[in-house]
């Protein structure tokens, strides 16, 4: 597959340089929120699609900041629409959704401030990623992000019930095992290489 | 501070102290993780991202002090996001300015500073409600204490991922390095480690105090 092809993309979004375990991005919800399946699941969802709506948004002000040649208003009017975005998006999925605006609750807000969402706008700016593109980027960032929260919640609930010595309870047992998990991604870096 | 009659924090060195230690922003707090584990693959790296951050906490900080009569309270997290946002652009432009060899290091991250809990957190709990003098003070203390914690990871990353510190060879020319310290799973090892001695640290301190105390401490 060429580097530059859709299910490349795609797939080096989702696995290969998981924005989670191997680009740091949205660590905060991936120790926050993977305490329960349940949540993490829908914490998944909600990021997914904010992450699609926000990479369009920023594809369109990308191309409008270069037509007027004030790209060093970039950082700015991304974090704008992003945060426009979510609102956008928890108002819509109020009208026409109601019951999974309710599963979703805090979570919808707080996508804001998470990382994956501003990194995935800067990254498809610098690899100067078209329409297709962009969207293939997006969504395989979302598939990662997803299957990263949701990899990490099936252990902790294991883990709950295990008995560990007392100092590495919480925290830091968090780290190692995202550590462990980090580990097992890298295995993915031999299907294609790395250009983060 | 029970010694002190208004609400309007006075500035002491415990201003400055608390961001270094007790509330320290990423091993008590664990905010802003995205950039620590991120950035933290050699020293150099750790503390220029330190320093980034510093200048954007306490400028912001200082900033938000000064408006926060003049701010509506319904916008105020907005105004926050563009103040921050307008100081990480100016940061990154004099970074690219400064070294592109360690702006391309960085990478997104020099950007991605806006996103950083650790300074929305700041403006939002405490320059949004103090004086200049103390908001400016205390933002210098958890900018310290941010940079001190990136340097913890970054020394201890590069040491045992690549035999140096800051570039220059430590170990003889026999040592292996351990290359995977270097690689994403060596952050969340390193911190993961940092983050059992500090707990360690603070249970061995509370048992002697428990004992004495007699049975009023349960285990947590």
């Amino acid at each position: 597959m060429s580097p530059d092809s859709l299910g490349f993309i795609f797939l080096n979004a989702a696995v290969i340089n998981n924005f989670v375990l191997a680009l740091f991005l949205g660590i905060c919800p991936f120790l926050g929120v993977s305490a329960k399946k349940e949540t993490a699941w829908n914490m998944g969802l909600a990021t997914m699609f904010v992450m699609l709506v926000s990479s369009l948004c920023a594809y369109g002000i990308n191309l409008l900041l270069v037509r007027f040649d004030i790209q060093y208003l970039r950082l700015i009017s991304y974090i704008a629409v992003i945060a426009s975005a979510v609102q956008l998006v928890e108002m819509a999925m109020k009208k026409f959704s109601p019951a999974l605006f309710r599963a979703l609750g805090i979570f919808l807000p707080l996508i804001t401030t998470n990382c994956a969402i501003l990194g995935l706008a800067l990254f498809q700016t610098f690899r100067e990623y078209d329409f297709l593109q962009s969207l293939a980027f997006s969504s395989g960032a979302g598939v990662g992000f997803t299957l990263a929260l949701m990899l990490m919640a099936g252990l902790r609930e294991r883990l709950a019930l295990a008995r560990v010595p007392s100092v590495s309870q919480g925290a830091a047992m968090s780290l190692m095992l995202a550590g462990l998990l980090s580990l097992a991604f890298m295995g993915f870096a031999g299907l294609g290489g790395s250009h983060a | 501070m029970a010694t002190l009659p208004n609400r309007q924090e006075q500035v002491t060195l415990d201003t400055f102290l608390r961001g270094i230690w007790e509330e320290n922003p990423v091993f008590v707090m664990l905010l802003g993780m995205c950039p620590v584990l991120a950035v933290t693959n050699s020293t150099i790296n750790a503390i220029a991202m330190g320093l980034a951050t510093l200048f954007v906490l306490v400028a912001s900080g200082a900033l938000v002090s000064l408006l926060r009569k003049l701010i509506p309270k319904q916008v105020r997290i907005a105004t926050y996001i563009i103040i921050i946002a307008t100081f990480v652009t100016m940061v990154d432009y004099v970074i690219q300015a400064i070294s592109l060899d360690l702006y391309n290091a960085l990478g997104a991250f020099i950007q991605l500073i806006v996103v950083n809990c650790v300074i929305l957190g700041r403006a939002e709990a405490y320059a949004s409600k103090q004086r200049v003098g103390p908001a400016v003070v205390n933002a210098l203390g958890m900018g310290t204490g941010f940079t001190i914690a990136l340097l913890c990871l970054g020394t201890v990353r590069e040491l045992l991922g690549n035999g140096t510190i800051l570039g220059i060879q430590v170990f003889s020319s026999n040592f292996e390095p351990w290359v995977v310290m270097v690689l994403p799973p060596g952050g969340f090892f390193v911190l993961g480690a940092w983050l059992l001695l500090f707990e360690w640290l603070k249970q061995r301190k509370a048992e002697p105090a428990g004992a004495a105390e007699g049975a009023t401490v349960h285990e947590s």
